[in-house]
């Protein structure tokens, strides 16, 4: 491992003349670079606090599941019926005496509200957070006719004084300190006595904020959601900014996506329930606005202030809600982008997500929206070319997933907007002939070539196999490294893993097949001989044999193809798609056969159970689910069902690493942790008698062949800090399933991880 | 309603630092007296919250200012109104904006006092959107769901009263009560 080596050493000997992708990627890694010493901290401190209560919020929650599932068949059904949802609430809202504005785009939007702002002589538009009014842009619009806008969120404020965009979609100012804003008051302000503690800056901005909106005259607000029965919204904060900007303007205009329409107030419930815990773990926010504007309340005059405040006489309030497509009516046509449209803007994904924590939405964001979901969202409003600068930064860990409360699939619409961004830019001139043998893959040509390197890694394995240990010499040779770095973008920094001579497969045919005879045989299973595990690490998949075998299964070992893993991290759909057939080909006479599918890579199993529901019929998909085990769900199923634990080797045996004692740090794969397989490890453990220690953070950041671009290498040890200050002086015996998280412990705390598996059988 | 709903109520608004003080609707406006800072505005409770207010004997102390001007408003460190509904499952009040004022008086104060009477307790979220959809649609009321003070977080450290009041304190209204006051 050589994280500390100079990351600029030996390059000038070989370092060809730059290629345009070299460039992109120095610019990239020098841009995240900056945002991790600048901004890492304050995001990552608040991110991973905002998460904590998410789980501790969620937790105390009865029945969240099934309010997850209910939020998410209102949102099917209400972007079902959308167009018709859009004509029900024009009606109720101009029957309360409203007026409803479908704007095509920004531009038709920005006009309305103009127009509206001229014709009611506004000078003053105060304005509470919305997203949908930032991705108009309609702060520059009002601006240009003399209207001075103020935000009264005090996190948007701040960025307002400070001319920043907003970093996270719930928490805008996360990025800034408390100095810092201390800073921007004394310096715009000037005071006689410069606020300094939460108290005294919250209390400043309150009393300036307060003056600004005595004497608005419009107020704009977003809508959380919009109930087309009743033309009701509902809009959620914390901070009462909301309700003083509808209540002290006598006009108030609403600017939300078609989206946010849902049939009936009774939909807003479960939405009410799940906003705030997703987003920073409150179990409520403190205000729930549900208007049915034009609002009852009397306007204070706050320039007359001597009159009554409720005079008695009708106020004249005029309320504009504008709906704005902008592309969404496109995207709910559009299979993969339509379940963007689902998405309630409560930031659990961007808070749930490793890479965002370390970088935040500057580095992890378009114009408008930000986190995992941001990449719908630009793809679908800007175009793909905006959601392309950051679409990458998605490693398809996957644990946004089940934080999600409207069911998401994030990754999944990440990698269909990855493959349309291959088809779309790829260049033709590229000179990818010379790998073509090494990339037989589905894609069209011209594709980035580390792109395709890391996307066929199925055959690379295959052919470093049977090369070695010749490969392996010259993987570690520094010009050809540097040229892989130039290349592909594969960080020199890094190991690359070593070939092994005899894979997985081979072995198991020499030593003469199953070694437990059918008759003799409690069940019978496959293991699956994944890349990783066939031609680098077949340690792992010999123990697993044992263990198995121990248990009393007859195990077998087939020569079986990739999982498409690799390639549906690099966009490759058609050849993932291609890669899942192959693999149901090739399994599906073991299911008939009865056979389980016992799983060593956490990532492949994740993949069968998760990503095959997309490239396989539904029946194919079900039948592979459900007979695939991860290999230590599969150990704790036997056990249960009556195997013999005293066959699988307890922690006081034993020389060498398990030696050490009883005592594991076990860090559960990411992706293993979202199909629910995770915890298996350690109730195994706990059964034989061992002491885990488990590690709590989402994912280690290498992220399959995420960690090993040179362009993401910083930012993939960055998040792999939580877990270098949980395991980081462990006397403990580091476990790991996953392969690359392997890579990145070792990188990271030279411990040299063994698959949970290898600790628990018995020995050769 | 039954008592499990109070005190799952009360003890939400206890974890959220809003005082309660429970009592008949005789003692309202002591308990108001007590709860209410100097100077205080208020909407008559007639005019504000549920009509059933309109032959209860529970009344607002005469201190309390009940026709401000905005001047008022402006200078007043309490506020004085109804809730219509309370949710127990979140220490939520549902607070309706009407022509008296009650939204203004709510919100632009220090500390907000809530008038609740007991009754209008319901156990949680779903129940009180149905209480809702129906005014919604038929009535085209403005409620909002108070759960403890205006807050924020975004100046480095949560901070209460943000644009909102800093203190909230619930006067809850029980019909069968003896009559003991505080609690
Ligand atoms: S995609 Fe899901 S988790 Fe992310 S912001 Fe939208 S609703 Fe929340």
């Amino acid at each position: 491992m050589s994280s500390d080596a100079d990351p600029g050493a030996g390059t000038e000997d070989a370092r060809p003349a730059e290629a345009p992708g070299d460039l992109d990627r120095e610019a990239k890694a020098d841009r995240i670079r900056e945002l991790l010493a600048t901004e890492g901290d304050a995001v990552a401190a608040n991110t991973r606090g905002f998460n904590e209560g998410r789980y501790e919020s969620t937790a105390r929650l009865d029945g969240y599941e099934a309010l997850k599932d209910e939020a998410r068949a209102i949102k099917e059904d209400a972007i079902e019926r959308l167009p018709a949802l859009i004509d029900e609430v024009t009606e109720t809202v101009e029957a309360n005496g409203g007026t409803v504005y479908l704007a095509d785009d920004a531009a038709d939007a920005n006009r309305y509200i103009r127009e509206v702002a001229a014709e009611r002589g506004a000078e003053r538009a105060v304005k509470s957070k919305s997203m949908t009014s930032e991705e108009i842009e309609v702060n520059d619009a009002l601006a240009d006719d003399g209207v001075e806008v103020v935000e009264t969120d005090l996190g948007e404020w701040v960025l307002q004084l400070a001319e920043e965009e907003p970093s996270h979609i719930v928490a805008p100012a996360i990025h800034k300190s408390r100095e810092a804003i201390a800073e921007l008051f004394a310096e715009r302000f000037d005071p006689d006595d410069p606020p300094e503690t939460a108290e005294e800056l919250t209390m400043f901005a309150r009393e300036r904020l307060g003056e600004l909106i005595e004497d608005a005259d419009l107020g704009m607000t977003g809508a959380n959601f919009v109930a087309a029965d009743s033309g009701t919204m509902l809009l959620v904060t914390s901070e009462g900014n909301a309700r003083k900007t509808v209540t002290a303007t006598d006009t108030h205009v609403a600017v939300a996506g078609v989206e946010k329409l849902v049939p009936t107030v009774e939909d807003f419930s479960p939405f009410v329930e799940l906003i705030g815990r997703s987003g920073t773990g409150q179990d409520v926010t403190s205000y729930i606005s549900t208007l049915t504007p034009p609002v009852d309340s009397p306007v204070p005059d706050f320039a007359a202030d001597e009159g009554p405040l409720a005079d008695g006489s009708e106020s004249d309030r005029e309320f504009h809600l504008v709906l704005i497509d902008n592309g969404r009516l496109a995207m709910r046509d559009d299979e993969t982008l339509r379940e963007t449209l689902y998405c309630i803007r409560c930031s659990a994904c961007s808070n749930a997500c490793g890479n965002f924590q370390s970088v935040g939405g500057h580095a992890f964001g378009g114009e408008t929206y930000s986190g995992g979901i941001a990449t719908g969202w630009e793809a679908g409003i800007e175009g793909l070319d905006t959601a392309a600068e950051f679409n990458d930064l998605c490693t398809g860990c996957s644990r946004c997933v089940p934080a999600c409360p409207v069911g998401i699939d994030i990754p999944w619409i990440n990698t269909a907007v990855r493959d349309r961004i291959n088809r779309g830019e790829a260049d033709p001139s590229q000179l990818d002939w010379a790998f073509e043998e090494l990339v037989p893959d589905e894609e069209p040509g011209g594709l980035d070539l580390g792109t395709r390197l890391v996307g066929n890694y199925a055959t690379l394995a295959k052919w470093g196999h049977k090369t070695a240990p010749l490969a392996n010499r010259l993987a570690d040779v520094g010009p050809l490294r540097a040229v892989a770095e130039r290349v592909a973008g594969i960080d020199r920094r890094r190991d690359l893993p070593a070939f092994a001579r005899e894979s997985l497969v081979e072995w198991f045919e020499a030593r003469g097949g199953p070694a437990v005879p059918a008759d003799e045989a409690t069940r019978e299973a496959v293991v699956y001989p994944d890349t990783a595990t066939n031609y680098v690490d077949v340690a792992r998949g010999k123990a697993t044999v044992r263990a198995l075998e121990a248990l009393g299964v007859r195990v077998l070992v087939p020569d079986l193809p990739g999982s498409g893993r690799p390639p549906l991290s690099q966009g490759m759909v058609a050849t993932a798609e291609a890669a899942a057939e192959d693999v149901y080909a090739g399994l599906a006479p073991h299911l008939d056969a009865g056979r389980d599918v016992v799983v060593i890579e956490p990532s492949d199993l994740a993949t069968f159970r998760r990503e095959y529901e997309r490239f396989l019929p539904t029946d194919s998909h079900e039948r592979l689910a459900a007979a695939s085990y991860d290999a230590m769900e599969y150990v704790f199923g036997l056990l249960e069902n009556g195997a013999d634990p005293a066959a699988l080797r307890a922690p006081s045996e034993g020389t060498g690493p398990v030696a050490s004692g009883r005592r594991i740090a076990y860090h559960p794969h990411c992706q293993a942790r979202t199909v629910e397989v995770g915890e298996y490890a350690t109730a195994t453990f706990e059964r034989l008698g061992y002491d885990v220690l488990v590690s709590d953070t989402e994912c280690c950041g290498m992220a399959g062949s995420f960690g090993y671009k040179t362009d993401y290498y910083e930012l993939s040890v960055d998040v792999g800090e939580p877990l270098v200050e949980q395991f980081g002086d462990t006397d403990r015996t580091v476990v790991a399933p996953g392969t690359s998280c392997t890579e990145q412990l070792d990188a990271l705390l030279e411990a040299s991880p063994l698959h949970p598996i290898e600790v628990i059988a018995p020995r050769e | 309603m039954s008592l499990a709903d109070t005190s799952t109520f009360t003890g939400r608004l206890d974890d959220l630092g809003v005082a309660v003080s429970a009592g008949p609707p005789a003692e309202c406006a002591a308990m108001v007296e007590a709860a209410a800072g100097e100077p205080a505005v208020g909407v008559p409770l007639d005019r504000s919250g549920p009509a059933a207010f309109a032959d209860s004997p529970a009344t607002l102390p005469e201190r309390i200012e009940t026709e401000p001007t905005t001047a008022d408003l402006r200078g007043a460190h309490t506020g004085v109104t109804a809730a219509s509904l309370g949710v127990a499952e979140y220490g939520s009040v549902a607070l309706e904006a009407d022509a008296a004022g009650t939204e203004p008086v709510s919100l632009f104060v220090d500390r907000h006092v809530v008038v609740l009477r007991e009754a209008d307790l319901v156990p949680d979220m779903p129940d009180a959107f149905e209480w809702l959809g129906p005014r919604a649609r038929d009535e085209s009321v403005d409620v909002v769901f108070a759960t403890g003070p205006s807050a924020t977080a975004d100046m480095g450290g949560l901070v209460h009263g943000a644009h909102g009041p800093k203190e909230v304190h619930v006067v809850l209204l029980r019909e069968d009560d003896p009559g003991e006051g505080e609690r």
